[in-house]
């Protein structure tokens, strides 16, 4: 699947193309087919999300899992900061990145 | 240290007058982000992974009380709790709002602080050594010819649009504390023949992808002809430095490419032209900042002796602490490298940074020094004070005594934090600190310099260490390189990448591997660089991959 990631403008907070908004969740995200170019021109001349950019991701009964580890990294948080994570609760978090 | 005159409070007052309203703009839609993007990032603020980050400039490293006092409420009031200290001296933030960044300058302004020479292909912050105006091994105080050189490149209209970016360091000792000829310009200041005091130019050395050795340019510059040399230097390289690859535009390659004796001649002749513009400052301005770094009023009188029967304490000052020019005196480094998996190199919460400010203004003259080496330094502590200095250290979790040793680790933010990084790098440095954290195994071990990159551009230095690991992304999966042989100092050498790539675990294991190897084939008070240099590459690689 592709989905449409980002950056808050104002907040600089990683967002996810939910399909009528963006969330702070990957797992919201929404499979944008092939149209990823014309969200992102939308989105950001509306300066509701800033850098966004199309990324290949997986889904299935865990949810929703980027294809890169870079973006694995953005959708939880740092790895060695789970507390700041958006994950705080769960110790395993980080392992989901790698 | 340095204080502003009214000149330099305007201007960065109204620099952040001007960062308000372009801020807005982008805002509320008026400015792209095609055209905002180049203005923030003159201000510091980049978008990185997870936020905006701020890096702010700590000019030669040097920080009164009050500047760190406010480093610590920032990062209370506008971000999450912490700071993460450069290998530039630096300090940046990683959650910032684009909507509070014009009030963080602000903030920063009112403790003679700001962004500016932080990003941007610029002359960026100088830097310095860190034991400067305190070490008895250096010439003279470096840190007045550093601002003298800031005052020049700060907003220099002809320089602010190079083909890349320009880092430059100043240092007054025969130990290179700062990796001085890692840079595009590196200073030494020398004495000549007739006992004047003057400036070694090297010029072309780096990092990043393609890293080089500055060659010396020229091995005396009178102090009367400072900034005009180095405008020379500059003029050439922004005349001729490749604008056309952003790979080979740093002036290493120009220098390179031109061969050091060409450049030479090509820098002499803009001299000789500059000579007759008389661009120099007056030597009364160079009079008037060196009137802010006179040396404190030591206390006269004082015993050397220090009561190490405090065995935790011993161990620290031996580790953390350096001579002083003044008798009775020490130079005192705070680790922020604490042992094990919790510690992320170089970074500080809130409380510890304003408790290092109260340690300072208690124990150090009210002042402190950034690292490139992601530690602090309290410059200036009596020898009597250290047991409780070391005492409000160990309150704040901030005595761990292992400067120079394996497990301090300098390591970039790497793929946790960094857009540019292929790999993560903090935990690596962590599994590697837990794996060295028994005290027995560091001290045996002794000096080893270990520096951790998460990508090419070597922000973590691994080219400089003892051992480098840089990480790389092999096939979507995080790969490290090890290197041996790097060192930053006045033997300052590159490091040699030793074979194919470990995952993260591995890379662990190789460097016990070596470390033992080390330690089986030293001979007396040999380092493990001197061992490495004496006895090579091949039997290293052998047992790392046999």
């Amino acid at each position: 699947m592709k989905i449409v990631t980002g950056n808050d403008l104002k907040t600089g907070a990683v967002t996810w193309w939910d399909g009528a908004a963006w969330s702070l969740h990957v797992n919201d995200a929404m499979d944008v087919g092939d149209h990823s170019a014309d969200i992102i021109a939308r989105e950001e001349a509306a300066r509701r999300v800033v850098s966004a950019y199309v990324i290949d991701a997986s889904s299935d009964v865990d949810g929703i899992r980027p294809a890169h580890i870079k973006d694995r990294i953005r959708a939880l948080g740092p790895t060695v900061r789970l507390d700041l994570s958006l994950k705080p609760a769960d110790p395993a978090a980080g392992t989901w990145v790698i | 240290m340095y204080v502003y005159d009214q000149y330099d409070q305007a201007m960065v007052d109204a620099r952040v007058a001007e960062f308000r309203d372009q801020t807005r703009r982008r805002i509320e839609g008026t400015l792209s982000e095609d055209k905002f993007r180049p203005l923030r990032l003159q201000n510091g603020l980049y978008l990185q992974l997870h936020a905006y980050m701020l890096r702010v400039a700590v000019p030669y490293g040097t920080l009164s009380s009050a500047q760190m006092r406010v480093l610590g409420d920032i990062a209370d009031k506008y971000d999450r709790g912490y700071g993460h200290f450069t290998t530039r001296q630096n300090i940046q933030y990683n959650w910032i709002k684009l909507e509070d960044a014009p009030d963080i300058l602000a903030d920063l302004a009112k403790v003679e602080m700001h962004a500016i020479q932080t990003s941007g292909n610029c002359i960026r912050n100088i830097s310095s050594d860190h034991y400067a105006g305190a070490t008895p091994d250096e010439i003279i105080d470096p840190r007045p010819y550093a601002e003298l050189l800031r005052q020049w490149s700060s907003f220099h209209p002809e320089f602010l649009a190079l083909p890349r970016k320009f880092k430059i360091a100043v240092i007054a000792s025969e130990t290179d504390r700062a990796a001085m000829r890692l840079h595009d310009i590196g200073i030494r200041m020398v004495h000549n023949d007739a006992g004047e005091i003057g400036c070694a130019f090297y010029v072309g050395g780096g990092m990043g992808r393609t890293p080089m050795i500055a060659p010396l340019l020229n091995g005396f510059v009178p102090l009367d002809h400072l900034i005009t040399y180095a405008e020379a230097a500059l003029r050439v390289y922004n005349r001729y430095g490749r604008r056309d690859n952003k790979y080979k535009a740093r002036i290493k390659i120009l220098v390179h490419e031109l061969g050091i004796d060409e450049y030479r001649a090509q820098v002499e002749a803009e001299f000789a032209h500059l000579q007759t513009q008389g661009i120099e400052p007056p030597i009364a301005e160079l009079e008037r900042i060196k009137a802010y770094f006179v040396d404190p009023t030591f206390e006269t009188g004082l015993s050397d002796a220090i009561d190490l029967s405090n065995a935790d304490f011993a161990r620290w000052v031996r580790a953390n602490t350096a001579p002083h020019k003044a008798p009775g005196y020490a130079i005192a480094t705070i680790s922020l490298k604490p042992l094990g998996k919790a510690g992320i190199p170089g970074d500080a919460t809130a409380d510890q940074i304003r408790t290092m400010a109260d340690l300072a203004k208690a124990y150090s003259f009210d002042e402190l020094r950034v690292t490139h080496a992601q530690n602090i330094v309290l410059p200036h502590v009596k020898k009597a004070d250290l047991f409780a200095l070391w005492q409000g250290l160990v309150a704040a979790d901030l005595a761990t005594a292992n400067l120079d040793a394996i497990t301090d680790i300098i390591a970039c933010p790497g793929l946790d934090y960094c857009s540019l990084a292929n790999a993560r790098s903090i935990p690596v440095a962590q599994k590697i600190s837990e794996r060295f954290a028994a005290s027995a195994k560091q001290d045996a071990i002794g000096e080893l310099k270990l520096k951790i990159s998460g990508c090419i551009n070597a922000c973590g230095h691994h080219h400089a260490g003892h051992i480098g690991i840089l990480g790389v992304d092999r096939k979507g999966t995080e790969n490290y390189q090890l290197l041996l042989g790097g060192s930053e100092g006045a033997d300052t050498s590159l490091a040699t990448i030793v074979g194919p790539g470990f995952s993260e675990d591995g890379i662990v294991d190789a460097i016990e591997k070596a470390t033992n190897l080390y330690l089986a084939k030293r001979e007396d008070g040999e380092r493990f660089l001197d061992t490495y240099r004496r006895i090579g590459m091949a039997p290293f690689k052998e047992t790392i991959y046999g």
